[in-house]
């Protein structure tokens, strides 16, 4: 009898905990609430499942549990059942599954006119490139990482020299604007998330990937790593602001291009073999 | 249509096969140390798993006590906690789970319940146990070498597991697993064979395949998974060597390792993401079938009830191995590989819910109209179905491709694969034994401390791991030695962690009452006699207990039936073994 009874207070109090619990999605910040219905509808489903296989399987242990003269039915196979059984589940499995995939495709389909924004990983630190007043960003190389030029960007593309470089610092976005996040690593796996955002994706060094969303709100919003980096993994932190669209060009023009970090880093290479001529 | 139940007037052929000559040991030795009788080298396969695997329950404690307590714990540091739960991770899934179902199970169970003599390559057999013990003792060399043993995360994926950011990385941690890796596929090929050609060629007359125990299909068809699944993770491994020692670029982009360019380049890191898969999803159904099929028989066995729909059950078995060999990207949905794969992966991964949930309902509908004795084994079996199928259900969720975008690489990754491929499986593997120790050693298992092992594992375990999906949902990320200040995260939060954390240091500690319970019942355990459970299937029916070498004396039995006469409208007793021609109606050809 107590088996019956934990069965049903598991079943029930599962349920309980998953109305009351207090640990619940952050509040998004972003286009992808859909991905949130899917969730949704995806919880009603397993949880009906749930509760209705454990109170069966309840309902079993007390209603056929073992006493003196009992004897167990003889049924092998029922086919009708079985076939109803699977059907049933193909349909429940369907019902999740497309919409599903209805929104993966909109994951995955960049709207056009959306901006695009460079995020670069590396141990362990976020870093940021913006496309310049030519409205493109240049080509990066690995090889070309060097003094001044920690992301890098490939000097010897044009539409590069004008891109704005933000390491370690903020990155800014403005609302209301649907955005690439070309993402890329100079070292290891990472990964780009933003609890608010719901979307994340791989940073794979040798390749460039993305997602897409629209931010939906202002506020500042925490980046963290979600790829197993190395022992910095938990400190990798970055911040990511969405503002008004003042406030973004304000910010937007306080930034670096590529070409002034480049400058500013053969004066110091300059000032520090001077420096070291004269010793 | 064919009956299933007793083959009526099906005849047994004659022996074709002379009975086999085995290798009668010489020596104390060669009986119990380098023994070629399958039931010893169970054992020995089954002493060494648990072995490791509480070395793989202190390195949890060790994780979870840094979880639930952040600071309190001045030696686990980030180095110490990753190469925990690296080492926590492969020992679980590899040393423990794998060895155990197929190397202690599979070795103690085929030949008995196939009613062979023995394997059919004691030799290979013998050879298989030692070479993984060898992968063992490799692995745990981790612990002694300078650096300590890798702490790229079980996953290990380059990059970083073979660079200097990650412990172990450029020193000997990394180069002892992936030997270890090597040494455990290599032990494990000469037992599978094994099994498989036994399975195949060993069966005693009237033993067709689908007479067999589903225990049997569920060990066999693992079996042939893994050979054809560990060989992607073998030239995975000898890939990564070649990168970490030679320098070449298979997994290895050109990359900026801490400001110094490295030489490599041109290497895919993505490449060794879908080799490890490739064998990492099959690995699920590697632990999952054996226990699939074990949980059927104590349900039947324990129930007193035929298990429903055999044949559809035995198909399920076959349909889920075959589609795990195409869903393996479902790990890999936000790993830059094509988007596009998202959709055929998700669809794939999906459509094993329906065989899966076939077995699910037939297990209940077992229980139906059953005859239900509450024994131990049939307590972790209903445990199994609970937390099976809850953590089946959160599959649907990190399956369904944009669903998993939120959730992966968050804690409900890790509540969902422990509740699915950890807890379930072990609870089987708890029952099994329940179930078995009484063949294995003549006596029965202390039923109080059975069941105090039972409740604090079962509610303990659900304890853990159903809230663990919250605080994914919530956003946090799982592989975080220390979550630090996250805007994001409330204070509740470090609070249910530190819950988790005690539920986790009880659990374990059950675990030893469970240990001292195995010990202490071999001397006095209560006689079990030779079948306690009056159970039907052919190990139950050795002429001793434990089962001699040869297991059956001088006759090898024949089987006139399926493994599942339980409560036979009109037999005497509720069960008929196998090898009973039954209800007065002799189906056994006298030809000799």
């Amino acid at each position: 009898m107590a088996v019956v009874l934990i069965l049903v207070i598991l079943a029930v109090g599962s349920v309980v905990f998953h109305l009351f619990s207090p640990w619940w999605w952050t509040p998004i910040a972003s286009n992808w609430n859909y991905i949130d219905n899917t969730i949704i509808i995806t919880f009603w489903i397993t949880g009906f499942v749930f509760v209705a296989v454990v109170l069966f399987v309840a309902y079993c242990v007390f209603r056929f549990r073992h006493r003196p003269g009992n004897r167990a039915a003889y049924e092998p196979e029922n086919k009708k059942l079985e076939v109803w059984l699977a059907s049933v589940t193909s349909i429940g499995v369907a019902a999740m599954l497309t919409p599903g995939l209805f929104v993966w495709h909109q994951f995955v389909t960049v709207p056009p006119g959306t901006t695009e924004v460079e995020v670069v990983g590396q141990q362990w630190l976020w870093s940021f490139r913006l496309p310049g007043a030519n409205a493109k960003l240049g080509t990066s190389e690995i090889r070309a990482i060097g003094d001044g030029n920690a992301l890098g960007v490939n000097p010897n593309d044009p539409n590069g020299l004008d891109d704005l470089i933000i390491e370690g610092g903020e990155l800014h976005l403005p609302l209301g604007k649907p955005v690439k996040m070309l993402l890329r690593s100079v070292d290891v796996l990472h990964d780009f998330y933003v609890p608010e955002f719901r979307a994340k994706m791989d940073m794979v060094p040798g390749m460039v990937t993305y997602f897409w969303f629209t931010p939906t709100r202002t506020g500042t919003f925490e980046i963290l790593c979600a790829e197993l980096c190395g022992t910095g993994h938990p400190q990798m932190r970055g911040t990511v602001v969405v503002d008004e669209e003042a406030d973004y060009q304000a910010w937007l023009e306080q930034q670096q291009t590529f070409t002034q970090l480049l400058a500013a880093s053969e004066d110091q290479t300059k000032i520090a073999s001077s420096t070291s001529s004269s010793k | 249509m064919v009956d299933i139940r007793s083959g009526a007037g099906e005849t047994i052929p004659l022996a074709e096969v002379e009975d086999v000559e085995l290798y009668h040991p010489k020596s104390w030795w060669t009986k119990y140390v380098f023994s070629q009788d399958a039931k010893i080298i169970a054992i020995q396969y089954s002493t060494t798993a648990i072995a490791i695997g509480m070395v793989a329950l202190v390195l949890s404690w060790l994780m979870r006590l840094q979880l639930g307590f952040p600071g309190y714990f001045d030696f686990i540091d980030a180095d110490h906690y990753y190469q925990f739960i690296t080492m926590h991770g492969m020992i679980m899934v590899i040393y423990l789970l794998t060895a155990l179902f197929l190397g202690g199970f599979g070795n103690y169970l085929i030949p008995l319940m196939v009613g062979a003599r023995d394997m059919v390559f004691p030799y290979a057999n013998m050879l298989s146990y030692w070479i993984y013990l060898l992968a063992v003792l490799v692995l745990v060399a981790g612990f002694f070498v300078p650096g300590g043993p890798t702490g790229a995360g079980w996953t290990l994926y380059p990059p970083q597991s073979i660079l200097s950011g990650t412990p172990g990385g450029k020193d000997w941690g990394i180069l002892l697993m992936l030997s270890s890796l090597i040494l455990f596929i290599i032990g494990f090929t000469m037992g599978g064979l094994n099994y498989v050609v036994t399975v195949l060629q060993g069966r005693a007359r009237g033993m067709t395949l689908m007479r067999m125990p589903l225990t049997i299909w569920g060990i066999f068809t693992a079996t042939i998974m893994a050979l054809l699944a560990f060989p992607a993770l073998f030239v995975a491994a000898v890939m990564m060597l070649f990168d970490r020692l030679l320098g070449t670029s298979f997994f290895m982009p050109a990359i900026v390792e801490m400001g110094e360019q490295l030489k490599q380049g041109g290497g895919s890191p993505i490449l060794f993401q879908h080799l490890f898969w490739f064998f990492g999803h099959p690995e699920v159904y590697i632990v999952a079938l054996p226990a699939f099929g074990i949980v059927s028989d104590l349900i039947s066995t324990h129930a007193r009830k035929n298990i429903f729909g055999y044949r559809m059950m035995v198909w399920a078995i076959v349909i889920i191995a075959a589609l795990s060999f195409i869903v393996w990207a479902h790990h890999m949905y936000v790993s830059g590989m094509n988007p596009q794969f998202g959709f055929f992966f998700a669809t794939t991964t999906l459509i094993i819910a329906v065989p899966t949930a076939i077995k699910v309902y037939n297990w209940v509908l077992t229980l139906w109209r059953g005859d239900i004795h509450l024994s131990l084994p049939m307590l972790f079996a209903l445990a199994f179905i609970v937390t099976f199928v809850n953590g089946g259900l959160t599959g649907l969720f990190l399956g369904n491709v944009v669903v998993d975008v939120p959730l992966s690489d968050t804690m409900f990754v890790v509540a969902h694969f422990h509740m699915v491929m950890g807890v379930a499986p072990i609870l089987v593997i708890f029952g099994a034994i329940y179930h078995w120790y009484p063949k294995v050693t003549g006596r029965m298992l202390n039923e109080a401390m059975g069941q105090i092992h039972f409740w604090v594992t079962f509610l303990g375990a659900y304890a853990i791991f159903f809230p663990m999906h919250y605080l994914g949902l919530l956003g946090i990320p799982r592989r975080y030695h220390d979550l630090g200040d996250a805007t994001f995260v409330p204070d509740s939060a470090h609070t249910l962690n530190a819950f988790i954390s005690v539920m986790a240091l009880t659990v374990g500690a059950a675990q030893l009452l469970f240990l001292f319970n195995l010990v202490w019942s071999i001397w006095k355990g209560r006689d079990a006699g030779g079948n306690p459970w009056r159970a039907t299937t052919l190990e139950w029916q050795t002429p001793q207990t434990p089962p001699a070498h040869g297991n059956w004396g001088k006759e090898l039995p024949v089987v006139y039936r399926w493994a599942y006469d339980y409560s036979v409208p009109g037999a005497a007793e509720d069960f008929i073994p196998q090898n009973h021609p039954g209800l007065g109606v002799p189906t056994r050809e006298t030809g000799s």
